[in-house]
């Protein structure tokens, strides 16, 4: 059954995926590899989990300012997550999508949930990201 | 929700001052929407990240800024590049590799950029002053600025850094009000022996800690020596803000803004407050070392930020200690530093001692951005939190992390000597 949740659009757009849920905060460099779209920091629970195309959610950001680079050249090659959730808006993510769509007009949509929105969200849950931050939970 | 622009910023959007500030401009607006900044304001001064990582759209995005004419209005610095302009080639790096990476040096340069090439700027030129706004990518550089400096940035990732640097002009929020800066929760060192305090190894270790506890809020901590030296500043801000997102800390006594508990807390309380011990810091000491004790060494690296010349200093005395030994065949010893560290180590006699023990010595750049660990690599020590946090990853080595001496000691005898052996 879909359930409805309200978010803020950090950077507005639409996208559809299955989720992947990481526990812990992300590092975009260090953690995420281009050539492959997977989470590849080992000190990371979900370590080995292929990000690209499916809808990452993590709580929020952490680490190096080149994490922005890393999205960058991920949306740039195709190996990028589809739209991004997290509880606390992370700048740095932001910035790289925001270049993206200015450089290429191809980006990702990020939204930032309250933490209960954020939690009740499930491996593998079927999410839908709307431009005005909406994100829909198994959509019909 | 309507931002107030100025109308320098208005003419800037709308391409009067050239087509580089309005796409600097476009982007600095979307980041002020992202962050509900209701206005713009001017920063004094620019440290440029996105320099660092050599990547198809980053040198996309620089060349394209310079080719539309993109200058600097601001004194900006570089941090470390892809390449060490001098010596790359003595390193193996790629033809082709080397042929991008000047073109994305050259990128910035043209733009007006200031060649420093190091990821701890505040140690080189241009260190900027108490309170004084400014717009810093590199997350080391970044806590290093805001706490030991008491200058004004927010996190800025790659990228944001060159529009800054290219229009003068940031959001107005974050960390750049100083009512955002007071603490948000305390750290109590508790039973920790001075000598440990003292030491530079204690440093990279608990800004790790650090990192993971404050995650992003403004730590203020209690009980950090006041004869902490730069040096261990640096390591600690590099550390913490790798594993967690640290970008503002306050040690009372030591920081300019936490000259008393109540001033770190702008007169509020602690949204929490956690208590340190030795068992808690040798439990992360364990966390950051991968490597097993008395497994056969491949590569030691120091310097991560730049070896600063007081670095050099001691570890040539750490040389000299280990003497007549010297690196163990198999094993390489890499130091990380600036030009302008290396000015002045080229000014003393230390070169050819530090050179006939079998150091080499790498400029300008970072190993994890220039392809100079060669792939047999599998064991790596390094007297860096930042280094050791960040190396299962980026070069898919076990590491361990130890004081500048046991790495030295480690280098001569060819086998990991771990700091909790």
């Amino acid at each position: 059954m879909a359930r409805i949740l309200k978010g803020r659009p950090v950077v507005p757009g639409s996208a559809r995926g299955e989720a992947l849920v990481l526990s812990e905060p992300l590092c975009f460099w260090g953690g995420y590899d281009v050539a492959t779209g997977r989470i590849i920091n080992p000190r990371h629970e979900q370590a080995g989990q292929i990000a690209a195309g499916r809808i990452l959610l993590f709580p929020r950001g952490k680490g190096s300012s080149t994490g922005s680079a890393i999205l960058l050249e991920s949306i740039k090659g195709g190996t990028a997550p589809a739209g991004i959730i997290n509880m606390r808006t992370d700048p740095i993510a932001a910035v790289g999508a925001i270049v993206a769509d200015e450089l290429y007009h191809r980006s990702l949509p990020i939204v930032v949930l309250p933490e209960e929105s954020f939690r009740s969200i499930g491996q593998g849950d079927h999410l839908l990201i709307e431009p005005d931050g909406t994100v829909t939970v198994n959509p019909d | 929700m309507a931002i107030t622009l100025s109308d320098t910023d208005r003419q800037m959007l709308a391409g009067d001052r050239g087509e580089a500030a309005r796409l600097a401009m476009s982007i600095l607006v979307r980041m002020a929407e992202v962050l509900e900044a209701d206005e713009m304001m001017d920063v004094t001064q620019a440290h440029i990240d996105g320099c660092g990582l050599l990547s198809d759209a980053g040198l996309e995005f620089a060349e394209t800024l310079a080719a539309k004419g993109g200058k600097v209005v601001i004194p900006t610095t570089l941090n470390m590049g892809p390449l060490d302009l001098r010596n790359w080639r003595q390193f193996g790096v790629d033809e082709d590799f080397a042929a991008k990476a000047i073109r994305q040096g050259k990128a910035y340069t043209d733009m007006g950029c200031i060649p420093t090439w190091t990821c701890a700027p505040y140690q080189g030129y241009l260190t900027p002053r108490f309170a004084q706004q400014i717009a810093w990518g590199e997350s080391n550089a970044i806590v290093y600025a805001n706490s030991v400096l008491g200058a004004r940035t927010n996190r800025y990732g790659d990228y944001i850094d060159i529009c800054a640097a290219l229009t003068g002009r940031v959001p107005r929020c974050g960390l750049h009000i100083k009512a955002n800066r007071k603490g948000q929760m305390l750290l109590r060192l508790i039973d920790f022996e001075p000598a440990l305090l003292r030491d530079d190894v204690f440093y990279p270790v608990f800004g790790y800690l650090v990192g993971l506890l404050a995650e992003d809020k403004i730590p203020v901590i209690e009980g950090i020596p006041a004869t902490v030296t730069g040096d261990q500043l640096k390591a600690f801000c590099a550390s913490a803000a790798s594993s967690g997102a640290v970008a503002l800390f306050h040690a009372v006594g030591v920081t300019p803004e936490a000259n008393t508990l109540e001033e770190a807390f702008q007169g509020g309380r602690a949204e929490k407050a956690v208590e340190i011990r030795p068992a808690d810091w040798r439990a992360a000491l364990a966390e950051l070392s991968t490597a097993d004790q008395d497994a056969k060494l491949d590569l030691v690296v120091l310097g991560c930020p730049h070896y600063s010349f007081a670095e050099f200093r001691k570890l040539t005395e750490l040389i000299r200690a280990a003497g007549p030994a010297k690196l163990h065949p198999g094993v390489e010893l890499i130091v990380i530093t600036s030009g302008s560290s290396y000015a002045l180590v080229e000014r003393t006699g230390w070169l050819d001692e530090l050179t006939a023990f079998g150091v080499r010595i790498t400029l300008d750049t970072c190993v994890f951005h220039t392809p100079i660990v060669h792939p047999r690599t599998k064991v790596v020590m390094t007297d860096s939190g930042k280094c050791a946090y960040y190396c299962p990853g980026e070069l898919n080595v076990r590491v361990a992390l130890a004081s500048t001496g046991n790495c030295v000691r480690s280098a001569v005898e060819g086998r990991v000597r771990r700091e909790d052996a």
